[in-house]
C-alpha cells in the first residue's frame, strides 16, 4: 500500500497532518505521539513579532465541539526559527509553516524570514475569526484573498497554501480568488465564528466574547465546502474539521481532498493523528485500495 | 516527566462533601512519577464532551498504583465522573504540570474551597513545620480528618460555625500564624490576598493557579496567565498553567 500524496511538488509519506494552532510547533506531543508516523505537522500561527493573543478565558466546551479565542500567541518568527524549527527538523515528516499577520507587510515579513529555512509548505492564516486586524479581514473578500495570495506568492520560495475561511456566504469565491492570485494548494475550513453564554454567570464564556467553533459539530459543514471547492478549482486541497477517525478522513478525502489534516481531535486523544492514519490504511485494506488516489466518489 | 495516557481503574468513589466526591483509582504509570500539585486529565465517556478535564491528585500511591482525586461536580462533565463506580474505567493522561517545590522550615500550607484537595498530598511531603489553613464555606468541610495528621490544621468558615469566622486570611491573623514559605491553591480573590499578605510579611509564596484548559500538555496556549516577566517559550508576558504551572512563585505572576 502506497499513502503518499504530492502537494505542489512535496511528496508526503502520508495526507495525514496537524491542524495549525492545535499542535503547537510539535515538541509538546511528541512526548505522546511518534511524529515521524506523519504526513506533515503544519505549525501553530507564526508572525513577524512575537504576539501575547487574547485576554482568558479563551476556550469553551459546547455539544461535540469547541470555541477558541486564543488569538494566535506566538513567540515570533525569530525564536520560532531558532528554537521550533530545529526540533522539527529531527523527525522525517514535512514542515508546514502558518504564517499570521495584521498586514499584508507582517505576512510578508515572515514568508521572506522563512525562504531560506527547512520548510517544505507555507500556509497562509487569512481565516482566523479571533484577531481583529488580519485574519480573517483578509479572508471574506475575493478580492483581497487574491491580492495578498499574489503580494505572497511573489516572495515565497515554498510553496503556498491559502487557508480559507468558512464564514462567508460562498466559499467558491474566495477559493477561485487564491487560485487566480497563484496559491498552489487550499486548506479549508478554519474555525466557524461562535458564542457561548453562561447561562449561570450571565456573560460570555469567552473573554473575546465570539471564539471559532471547531470539533465533530462542524465536520459536515467542512465536507460540504471541500466538495463545493474540489468542483470549483483544479488545486490540491487540504481538508480539515472535526477529523477524530479514519472514515472521517476518508469522508474528505471522498469529497475531494488530496489531504487531511486532525485538529481538536488531539485535544481528546493525544494519538488522534496517529489513531486517523491507522483508521485509513484499514479503510483501504478493507476495500482494497493501493492508492490514496484510489479514494474517489462513485 | 514521561506524561502518559492510560485507562485507569475505578477503586471506590463516594460522595464527601456537598458536590464534593472523592475518586480512588488504579493507574499505575501515572502513580508511579506523580508529584504534589501535579494533576491529571480525565476524559468523559461522552464523546460529545471533547475536553479532557484537569483534576489536582489529592493523595499519590506510588507502591500501589493508585492516586487519590477529589473534585467538584462543575457541570456535565464532571457529573459525569461521579457516577463512576469501582470496576469502572477512565481515561487519564498525565502526570500533567510542574507540582510544589518542597521548602524545609516551617511553612504556612493555606486552602480555599476545591483548592483544598492538593495541598493534603503536599503536606504530607513537606519536611518542616506544617501548619494547614483551610478555608470552607460551612462547617462541612472535607478532608479534615486527613488534614489534621499532616500538620497542624486550623479552620475558617464564612458562616462561622467551626473555626476562625470569615476566610483563610482571618484564621492566620487570628492565630498569629507565621512561616518562612506559604503554598496556597484556592479561588483568585483568595491567591491575590495572600499573594499581598506574603509579600507585606516577607514570606516566599508558591501558589497553584486554575484555567480552562485544552490540551492540558502546553500546545494549545488556551490556558495562559499572566507572567510578571517576559516568558522565554512564548516571548510575551504569558505562563501557560498546565505546563510552566500550575504551580508558580507568585512574584513571577499577575494575580
Amino acid at each position: 500500500m502506497n499513502l503518499s500524496v504530492n502537494l505542489a511538488g512535496v511528496e508526503l509519506k502520508n495526507p495525514v497532518m496537524t491542524a495549525s494552532g492545535t499542535f503547537g510547533s510539535g515538541m509538546e506531543y511528541s512526548e505522546l505521539v511518534d511524529l515521524n508516523r506523519l504526513g506533515a505537522v503544519v505549525t501553530k500561527g507564526v508572525a513577524n513579532v512575537p504576539w501575547p493573543g487574547n485576554p482568558t478565558p479563551r476556550i469553551a466546551e459546547t455539544a461535540s465541539g469547541m470555541l477558541n479565542a486564543i488569538g494566535l500567541q506566538n513567540p515570533g518568527v525569530e525564536v520560532f526559527c531558532q528554537r521550533d524549527l530545529p526540533f522539527l527538523k529531527q523527525f522525517d515528516t514535512r514542515v508546514i509553516v502558518n504564517v499570521c499577520g495584521h498586514t499584508e507587510e507582517e505576512y510578508l515579513a515572515v514568508v521572506e524570514r522563512l525562504g531560506d529555512e527547512p520548510v517544505d509548505l507555507l500556509e497562509i492564516n487569512i481565516s482566523c475569526p479571533n484577531v481583529k486586524e488580519g485574519g480573517i479581514a483578509f479572508g471574506q473578500n475575493p478580492g483581497a484573498v487574491e491580492r495578498i495570495t499574489a503580494a505572497v506568492k511573489k516572495k515565497a520560495k515554498q510553496p503556498v497554501i491559502m487557508k480559507l475561511s468558512p464564514n462567508v456566504t460562498d466559499i467558491t469565491e474566495t477559493a477561485r480568488a487564491a487560485e487566480a492570485g497563484g496559491a498552489d494548494v487550499l486548506s479549508l475550513i478554519n474555525t466557524l465564528t461562535g458564542m457561548k453564554i453562561d447561562v449561570h454567570r450571565r456573560t460570555f464564556a469567552l473573554a473575546n466574547q465570539t471564539g471559532g467553533l471547531s470539533g465533530p459539530a462542524v465536520k459536515p459543514v467542512a465536507v460540504r465546502m471541500v466538495y463545493q471547492t474540489a468542483r470549483a478549482v483544479s488545486i490540491p486541497i487540504i481538508g480539515m474539521g472535526g477529523i477524530r477517525t479514519g472514515e472521517d478522513a476518508v469522508e474528505f478525502l471522498l469529497a475531494g481532498a488530496s489531504a487531511v489534516s486532525v485538529g481538536t481531535a488531539n485535544f481528546r486523544n493525544p494519538a488522534a493523528t496517529v489513531e486517523v492514519l491507522e483508521g485509513l490504511e484499514a479503510y483501504m485494506k478493507q476495500y482494497g485500495m493501493e492508492r490514496i488516489s484510489e479514494i474517489k466518489l462513485r | 516527566m514521561g506524561k502518559v495516557k492510560e485507562e485507569a481503574q475505578v477503586l471506590s468513589q463516594e460522595r464527601i462533601g456537598v458536590g464534593i466526591y472523592s475518586l480512588w483509582l488504579r493507574a499505575e504509570q501515572i502513580a508511579k512519577t506523580a508529584a504534589p500539585g501535579q494533576f491529571v486529565s480525565l476524559y468523559c465517556q461522552d464523546g460529545a464532551r471533547l475536553l479532557p478535564r484537569p483534576i489536582s491528585l489529592c493523595e499519590i500511591q506510588p507502591e500501589q498504583g493508585k492516586l487519590r482525586l477529589v473534585y467538584r461536580v462543575a457541570g456535565a462533565g464532571t457529573r459525569e465522573f461521579s457516577a463512576l463506580s469501582a470496576g469502572d474505567t477512565v481515561e487519564v493522561l498525565g502526570p500533567l504540570g510542574n507540582g510544589f517545590p518542597l521548602k524545609p522550615g516551617k511553612v504556612l500550607v493555606v486552602g480555599g474551597g476545591i483548592g483544598v484537595p492538593p495541598l493534603l498530598e503536599l503536606a504530607r511531603h513537606l519536611p518542616g513545620e506544617v501548619q494547614l489553613v483551610m478555608g470552607y464555606r460551612t462547617g462541612e468541610t472535607y478532608l479534615e480528618q486527613e488534614l489534621s495528621e499532616a500538620g497542624t490544621l486550623y479552620l475558617a468558615t464564612e458562616d462561622g460555625s467551626r473555626g476562625t469566622p470569615g476566610n483563610v486570611l482571618d484564621a492566620i491573623r487570628a492565630h498569629g500564624l507565621t512561616a518562612e514559605v506559604l503554598y496556597a491553591c484556592g479561588p483568585l480573590p483568595m491567591l491575590r490576598a495572600l499573594k499581598a499578605f506574603a509579600e507585606e510579611t516577607g514570606m516566599e509564596a508558591w501558589v497553584s493557579m486554575e484555567e480552562r484548559m485544552a490540551c492540558g500538555i502546553g500546545a494549545c496556549l488556551a490556558c495562559v496567565c499572566q507572567s510578571t516577566e517576559v516568558d522565554s517559550h512564548s516571548q510575551v508576558k504569558n505562563k501557560r498553567v498546565c505546563q510552566d504551572g500550575p504551580v508558580f512563585n507568585a512574584r513571577e505572576i499577575e494575580l
